[in-house]
């Protein structure tokens, strides 16, 4: 079945130095002749085939240094991190800590991003505030890989019954407006922050299914499924070490590109009063308390936490692009 | 093309019994026991088995399954804990408001997202297509609340221009008699010129915000299908057979181009429906979403479900609306059915 490749030695070679022939009757051809005289032809490549570690790391060196968008993205992504890591432990003070006669400070030398209501440094909130929306992001994020890749991995693979029930329940996901159904689950589950992690993670359900659905089934019949099924490897067993580490990059493209959804859901959830409670330090809750005193003209408490959140969504929004560029080159845009 | 139809509204009975069971297993996913709950703290425990059979919850799941569609058969959604209301009526009440603010919010993302796309595709690599592609990307990354609360600000508090963000009609004005419950078209109807202004006032900044966070999706695809069929054979014909650049992109791509378009609206309703929510909140917009927050928060379940039924049951019906739409438009569609 899979027979076609193995009469010739050297495929890659062959192929590349017909291409380099074809390249240079083509270059003799179209050049008008005068110059012709004097053309010399372009060097062989002559390029050896670096080894697939570097070969990695030169391309994705390729696509950051050329997408500088790309590569900025990524210099945010490590500031994210970092302010989620180490925020708690640098800000200047406490999240939590209320004083009622800075209250509603505009931006100063002592509060960067001024205080709130109850006097709290905006600050060292927006900052603290990190590692909540990026944990329940990340989380959610993990979850739906986990879930819908599963599922939609086996629907492809197995096909039959399967793959109806997976294709039906992310028909049925499909059919709500996604805010609509996370608020509703959030609201019959409790109002906890597992369930928004939960709710964001079962709206996402049906585009990782879909997809995983789709590269698991193209793969089913492929040469290396064949060749293990050959040797005698179970279904699972091909299933698990076969299917799923093809998949995995193309899920993985499909998470960087669903952070930005899966936070935006959590701040809109918790601003309008689910999951996350106040007092707690949280991009969504915080825009909602400050929304009272935009009409008064204190922009600075809502201004702040939201502009964190905006920069967030808009860096995991340009990073998707950029893991997709590196990982799945034929999909850029 | 009624043989069309027919199937189109057959494809979507599934989706339809998938809502209803979903929303039927949310009450059941209700942490804590119902009965209890609709007994209240002091009730005896004889009051909650009472209530527990009333409620029909000592029932089999299938029974009560059963009993839930009769309900919704009738147009019953229970009734709000709170105000003691029963919850469809609420819901046909708020209805129109949240349908004027989302329609019109529709009409500016497609009025500022289809312009922006051809534009962007007759010139790529211009400052206008870097403009559409920054737009589209600012669109989806910031969060409509956000973006409402930056245009109050500018523009009322700032600027003065907006009214106080705090419902669909100034205090010193009433409502126009009802129509539609559309404000804009029962004041046209009423022919009271101050009132439409005053409710197109309220409108411009939420269906602003709307469309702003909808319009990502227009654009794109706008852009991605403009590109395709400006690059195709027929368009080459036209403009080698010297026709004016305004015909050709009008008039020849921009119809070809506005098929793969219809089919992102799918997509851009269930931005809609769901930012729908959030901006009622920040707008104090009487509308259907600002009653299940305020439900949510008195954990009062009654009224949240039949939100969300509602909004399942018209974001299918838009989904069908889509596809009649797009068999109307492109026949080879019609063909295949």
């Amino acid at each position: 079945m899979s027979s076609i490749a193995t009469d010739r030695a050297d495929p890659d070679a062959a192929i590349g130095a017909a291409l380099v022939q074809a390249a240079s009757v083509t270059a003799d051809t179209v050049l008008p002749p005068e110059p012709a005289t004097t053309f010399t032809p372009p060097p062989r490549p002559t390029a050896p085939r670096q080894s697939g570690l570097a070969a990695t790391l030169s391309h994705i060196r390729y696509v950051l240094s050329e997408n500088l968008v790309t590569g900025f993205a990524f210099a945010l992504f490590l500031l994210i991190v970092l302010a989620a890591v180490f925020g708690p432990a640098l800000v200047p003070y406490d999240p939590l800590a209320s004083d009622t006669v800075a209250a509603l400070k505009p931006p100063s030398a002592q509060h960067w991003f001024g205080t709130d209501q109850l006097g709290r440094d905006i600050f060292s909130r927006v900052v603290v505030a990190t590692r909540l929306d990026f944990g329940i992001a990340v989380a959610s994020v993990v979850l739906v890989f986990l879930m819908g890749g599963l599922a939609g991995v086996a629907a492809g693979f197995y096909g039959g019954w399967t793959d109806r029930i997976v294709g039906r329940l992310a028909d049925t996901i499909m059919a709500f407006p996604l805010f609509v159904l996370a608020m509703g689950i959030v609201a019959a589950l409790g109002n906890t922050v597992q369930n928004i992690v939960l709710a964001t993670a079962i709206v996402n359900f049906p585009l990782y299914a879909r997809v995983a659905r789709a590269e698991a089934n193209v793969r089913r019949e492929a040469g290396f499924v064949e060749a293990a099924r050959l040797s005698g490897n179970s279904e699972f067993r091909i299933v698990s070490f076969q299917v799923l580490p093809n998949v995995f990059p193309i899920l993985v493209v499909q998470m960087s590109l669903t952070m930005g959804y899966a936070i935006l859901n959590a701040a809109g959830l918790s601003f309008i009063g689910l999951g996350v409670r106040p007092p707690t330090a949280e991009w969504g809750i915080m825009v909602a308390e400050g929304a009272a005193f935009i009409v008064s003209g204190e922009w600075w408490i809502a201004l702040f936490p939201g502009l964190a959140l905006m920069i967030a969504v808009f860096c995991f929004n340009l990073l998707g692009d950029g893991v997709r560029d590196i990982v799945d080159p034929r999909r850029r845009t | 093309m009624g043989s069309m139809l027919l199937k189109r509204v057959l494809a979507a009975i599934p989706s339809l019994i998938g809502v209803v069971i979903v929303t039927f297993l949310l009450t059941r996913a209700l942490p804590g026991d119902p009965a209890a709950y609709f007994a209240g703290p002091a009730a005896t425990k004889e009051a909650i088995e009472q209530i527990r059979a009333t409620l029909g919850l000592d029932q089999p799941l299938i029974i009560q399954f059963f009993h839930y569609v009769v309900d919704l058969a009738h147009g019953d959604l229970g009734k709000s804990l709170t105000t003691g209301q029963p919850v469809a009526e609420e819901i046909r009440a708020r209805l129109p408001a949240s349908a004027e603010l989302t329609l019109l919010g529709l009409i500016v993302s497609m009025a500022i997202a289809i312009p922006l796309g051809i534009m962007a595709a007759t010139k790529p690599g211009s400052i206008i297509d870097h403009t559409c592609r920054i737009v589209t990307t600012a669109g989806v990354s910031l969060p409509v609340f956000f973006t409402g609360l930056i245009l109050v600000y500018v523009f009322y508090y700032l600027l003065g221009w907006a009214p106080a963000p705090l419902g669909r009609l100034d205090v010193f004005y009433s409502a126009p008699p009802t129509v539609t419950g559309f404000y804009l078209i029962d004041s046209l109807i009423a022919r009271d010129p101050e009132t439409f202004v005053a409710a197109l006032k309220q409108l411009i900044l939420p269906a602003l915000t709307l469309g702003i966070f909808s319009l990502a999706p227009i654009a794109r695809m706008t852009r991605a299908s403009m590109l395709s069929v400006l690059s195709s054979d027929f368009v080459r014909t036209a403009r080698a057979s010297g026709l004016a650049p305004y015909t050709v992109i009008v008039t020849y791509a921009f119809r070809n181009a506005m098929l793969p378009v219809i089919t992102t609206l799918g997509m851009v309703f269930s931005f809609l429906l769901g930012a729908n929510v959030l901006v009622e909140k920040v707008f104090a917009w009487p509308g259907i979403g600002s009653f299940a927050v305020e439900a949510l928060i008195a954990s009062d379940f009654a009224p949240v479900q039949g939100f969300v039924l509602t909004m399942a049951i018209l974001y299918v019906a838009l989904n069908l609306l889509i596809d009649v739409l797009y068999g109307l438009i492109d026949p080879r569609v019609r063909l295949e059915a």
